[in-house]
């Protein structure tokens, strides 16, 4: 595969069949992944090169998916797990809580783990109930697993092939309303630490920090509030299980104020986190408070209502004035 | 304090709708699989002897091999217990009357095979010759778990009902991926034949034709729900819905278990799929050290089923078929003592694990987090030493 441009769904499909043509003990597994090649395609055409042993059609359960997939993963396999949409995961949350998460240090550190569960994730696609949410945080709670999304087509294509390596159960975050975006990806690039958040763009005034599908929003918001004269830093977390709280850090103390910015309700999301940890890290440098923008604290709307839930430009850009304020 | 009645415990006949006759003594259940008798006779039955095959040249030897297994195995239970009773472990879950069900099964395992156990099977444990000391590190609270899964092909005792039943699946569907010939048993209990993971595991191993066994040991109670609480028909008949064979055998005879779990793993070698064994057993102490059976259950039960106890009807037939002399008995007691004493002495003995413990192997990769808060540990623990030094 030559460096190309190419939508985020299809960076993820290729960097599935890299590490299927490595490793003969990746799997990709879950409900359509084979001939549909998954309901959003991202699986397309790799059952037909790599076969139904590699690239598994499963029945429709998902706690037997991920079951399953440790199992196989105990016998030596990399099972790459999809769950078909966020909503269906919780099935599955057993198995990934209290079975998948905690193994090897139930085993002392005897045995790994090494699987990948991805997750189409967010709304915005006007999707039925089930198909839009934002459970993330709900995984990064629970030590054992690591949990990451990409926001564009090149990360997710490195973040996948450093996903299948890791030896611990990542659960993969997939932004569903970007699969069709495009980026330029390059398979010969040396990629940045799978776990490191990236400064997207840099600013002096207020950041912005977000993953997923806010990232382009947050970006968004930046070139908007440019044109304000406001110059403000977007951070690309890239990880939320752990979290590089360090570059976070490295960017409040340049700019004194914080804006987290997450489709997921935030009561207790991973703003809540964020905001307490770098309260702690950065008190004397906060010239306000660390503001949290994203979804309320009730179930997903119907798709008519999504865009007043799921924070937007007018929305980030009123807690950056908000934030400005102080 | 009420005790419910037997009859009370039955499920009532909803209306228009005819009950299914759950068979609830093996004596009386014509589909049991049976070699031998409580009363300790070897019997011969045309529907048995497909199984009976497997054990048709079984020496007197190998008999008094099962025989020491199961009283070893009941010894150290019985010790286990005990130091539960002392303080020594916080909790213990015996398997006192489910000895030949384990035993027969565990036997049944080649080397290559895996085991995928709950919590209660120390039995099978021993047949894997994993240490029984290891055991006992996560009843005592040292750990949660304590061996290596691959050291002796047996994983993790698993807790939550039913989980380990797609692990094992899973684990099948490898071996056959890799053309071994290998077979996978799972085993779980009555209560755990409710759960939805095991109904799972039952849809994918069939459709993959995982070379897995299920071995179901339904011991009658699941801590105080009794088995008509879980199901409408006897366990075993579950498998033909989903499309593998489902066998009853007398779980409290060990030659019986012994048979149809080897004929199982056979037949999982040979790629014909999976099959569930339902081990018709009976728990004869507590679910666990918490637990208070004279609130659930009367003893008449639990003595109706002492006269099949599994250990005692082999020793009858050794003692009137074969040639064992009183010295195997008496040297098995002694040995049997002897263990009692060494896991006595080493449970006193184990330590408690080291503070740091508990950021270890969280991550197989390492965890930014998990050394942040390590650190902060250390230095907090540190402060006291500190304080202690400025007196």
């Amino acid at each position: 595969m030559a460096a190309e441009k190419m939508a985020l769904a299809k960076a993820i499909n290729e960097s599935l069949r890299t590490a299927l043509e490595a490793d003969p003990k990746v799997l990709v597994m879950g409900e359509d992944v084979g001939k549909l090649g998954g309901v959003f395609r991202v699986t397309d055409g790799l059952q037909k090169d790599f076969g139904e042993g590699r690239v598994i059609d499963t029945p429709l359960a998902e706690s037997g998916i991920v079951g399953t997939a440790i199992g196989l993963a105990l016998r030596g396999y990399r099972p790459v797990v999809e769950i078909q949409f966020d909503g269906f995961v919780f099935p599955a949350y057993d198995q990934i809580v209290t079975q998948l998460a905690k193994m090897h240090a139930r085993a002392l550190g005897k045995i790994k783990l090494p699987v990948v569960i991805r997750i189409p994730y967010g709304g915005g696609i006007g999707a039925v109930e089930h198909h839009s949410e934002s459970p993330e945080a709900l995984f990064a709670h629970v030590a054992g697993l690591k949990v990451v999304s990409p926001s564009n087509a090149s990360d997710a294509y490195w973040m996948m092939q450093q996903a299948i390596h890791s030896d611990d159960p990542v659960i993969f975050f997939e932004p569903k309303r970007r699969y069709w975006d495009k980026a330029e990806v390059d398979p010969e690039a040396i990629p940045a630490p799978l776990h490191k958040a990236h400064v997207v763009r840099a600013g002096s005034d207020l950041t912005l920090a977000a993953y997923g599908p806010m990232v382009k929003v947050c970006q968004d918001v930046a070139a908007a509030a440019q044109e304000e004269g406001r110059s403000l830093e977007v951070l690309d977390l890239r990880s939320l299980s752990p979290i590089d709280f360090d570059t976070v850090q490295a960017s409040v103390e340049r700019t004194g104020r914080l804006v987290v910015v997450h489709e997921a309700p935030v009561f207790f999301g991973s703003g809540a986190e964020i905001a307490a940890r770098i309260t702690e890290r950065c008190f004397y440098h906060l010239e306000a408070p660390v503001l949290r923008v994203g979804g309320y604290h009730a179930p997903y709307p119907p798709a008519r209502l999504e865009d007043e839930y799921l924070p937007g430009l007018d929305r980030v850009l009123d807690a950056v004035d908000r934030a400005l304020a102080y | 304090m009420t005790v419910e009645s037997t009859a009370a415990r039955k499920p009532r006949r909803s209306a228009g709708t005819k009950r299914t006759s759950a068979k609830k003594s093996p004596g009386q259940d014509a589909e049991l699989i049976q070699l031998l008798t409580p009363q300790g006779k070897r019997v011969k039955h045309a529907k048995s002897a497909e199984y009976a095959a497997y054990v048709a040249d079984i020496t007197p030897d190998e008999l008094r091999g099962l025989y020491r297994d199961m009283v070893l195995t009941r010894r150290f239970d019985a010790e286990a217990t005990s130091l539960q009773r002392q303080g020594e472990l916080g909790l213990w879950a015996s398997l006192l009357g489910q000895e030949a069900a384990q035993i027969g099964s565990g036997r049944a395992t080649r080397e290559d095979d895996y085991v995928f156990p709950t919590y209660r099977e120390h039995g099978v444990a021993w047949c894997r010759g994993v240490d029984p000391t290891n055991l006992l590190g996560m009843f005592r609270g040292v750990n949660n778990g304590g061996w290596d899964p691959n050291g002796n092909n047996f994983h993790l005792y698993t807790i939550v009902i039913g989980s380990q039943a797609l692990h094992a699946t899973g684990y099948a569907m490898g071996v056959a991926k890799d053309g071994a010939d290998s077979a996978v048993i799972a085993y779980f209990g009555d209560g755990a034949s409710s759960q939805g993971d095991v109904a799972e595991a039952f849809t994918f191993s069939a459709v993959y034709n995982a070379p897995v066994v299920f071995f179901c040991q339904n011991n009658q109670w699941a801590i105080s729900e009794p088995t008509e609480k879980q199901t409408r028909v006897p366990l075993y008949q579950r498998a033909q819905g989903y499309g593998f064979p489902g066998v009853r055998v007398d779980g409290n005879d060990v030659l019986a278990c012994l048979a149809v779990t080897k004929w199982a793993l056979e037949r999982a070698r040979r790629g014909e799929g999976p099959t569930l064994v339902e081990a018709y057993t009976y728990r004869m102490g507590a679910h666990t050290t918490s637990d208070d059976p004279t609130r659930y259950r009367h003893d008449d039960e639990r003595l109706a089923w002492e006269a099949k106890d599994p250990i005692q009807r082999l020793r009858t037939y050794l003692e009137s078929e074969t040639d064992t002399n009183e010295s195997f008995f008496a040297e098995l007691e002694a040995e049997s003592e002897a263990l009692g004493r060494r896991v006595r002495e080493v449970v006193r003995a184990m330590p408690d694990p080291d503070h740091f413990a508990i950021f270890e192997n969280v991550y197989a990769d390492g965890h930014a987090l998990v050394d942040e808060e390590r650190a902060q540990f250390a230095a907090y623990q540190a402060s006291f030493a500190e304080e202690g030094e400025g007196k």
